[in-house]
């Protein structure tokens, strides 16, 4: 493993977001671009062994992006971010959905609320990402949706790093 | 009253009495002088976390000994962990991604 920054990850029960901040050795307007251009968000967006697949992207308030998370088996799953706030460098804001191929929101399933904030600092660009959910009983259903399997290999793997990481 | 855990760790006393209790049993008295707040607000925060089941009771003698239930806070350190694992690959990932960007512009 490489000497990375860690994730500094915070669930905050009374407003039910998930708070995740990590710090990048890259300029704001390279951290800024990995989030807002297809072709390099599909490079990272999905966790190995999933992939992330864009079939568009509409990057402007009131645009989407309709993408799949595609397993190892090929299995897909599919949502959408409906972009409703955009400040170039500075923030986006987006509504996800659990959705079909074509954008058909999942209606059983509540969306959640993201707020992406970038920072500048030396050389280094500060990411912010707050994830409100409707209830946190969300976040187990998605984890259940789509990475459960995906990730027990990686976890296996990864779990000495984080030994010493209790709450 | 059933609660879900995630109300245990939501309020930093609650975290920071899980810290203490974690180490050694403890009573409401001797959390307490850990700090600013009443004997009143410690027993709150004791109850929620009876009610979360992260702590039981153990009486000894006349005084009662809150310990923690080693179990349900694995529980939670799994949950949460996963999740803080699915940011950490990702962004693991987007370090690769943002070094090939620093190529590209060179």
């Amino acid at each position: 493993m490489k000497n990375n920054e860690l994730v500094d990850f915070s669930i905050d029960k009374e407003n039910n977001t998930v708070n995740v901040k990590r710090v990048f050795a890259a300029p704001i307007s390279n951290v800024w671009a990995a989030w807002i251009e297809r072709e390099l968000l599909d490079q990272w967006w999905a966790p190995k062994p999933w992939k992330s697949k864009t079939k568009s992207m509409d990057f402007k308030v009131g645009g989407r992006r309709l993408y799949a998370m595609v397993g190892p088996e090929g299995e897909e799953h599919w949502a959408i971010a409906d972009y409703t706030v955009i400040s170039p460098k500075t923030n986006f804001k987006y509504l996800d959905a659990f959705c079909d191929s074509d954008g058909n929101i999942t209606e059983d399933f509540p969306r959640s609320d993201w707020n992406v904030d970038f920072t500048e600092s030396g050389n280094t660009t500060i990411v912010y990402v707050t994830i409100k959910h409707e209830n946190l009983s969300d976040l187990e259903t998605i984890i259940e949706m789509g990475f459960k399997e995906g990730f027990t290999m990686t976890l296996n793997e990864l779990a000495n790093i984080f030994l010493s990481n209790q709450i | 009253m059933r609660r879900d855990v995630f109300q245990a760790i939501a309020d930093p006393s609650r975290r920071a009495i899980i810290g203490l209790i974690a180490l050694q049993a403890m009573t409401p008295n001797a959390l307490a002088e850990h700090f600013d707040t009443s004997r009143q607000a410690i027993s709150k925060h004791l109850k929620i976390l009876t009610e979360c089941q992260i702590v039981k009771q153990d009486p000894q003698g006349r005084e009662i000994y809150y310990k923690l239930e080693t179990a349900k806070m694995k529980e939670i350190d799994e949950w949460l962990e996963q999740f803080r694992q699915i940011w950490e690959n990702r962004f693991n990932e987007l370090d690769q991604v943002l070094l090939t960007i620093k190529t590209i512009e060179k």
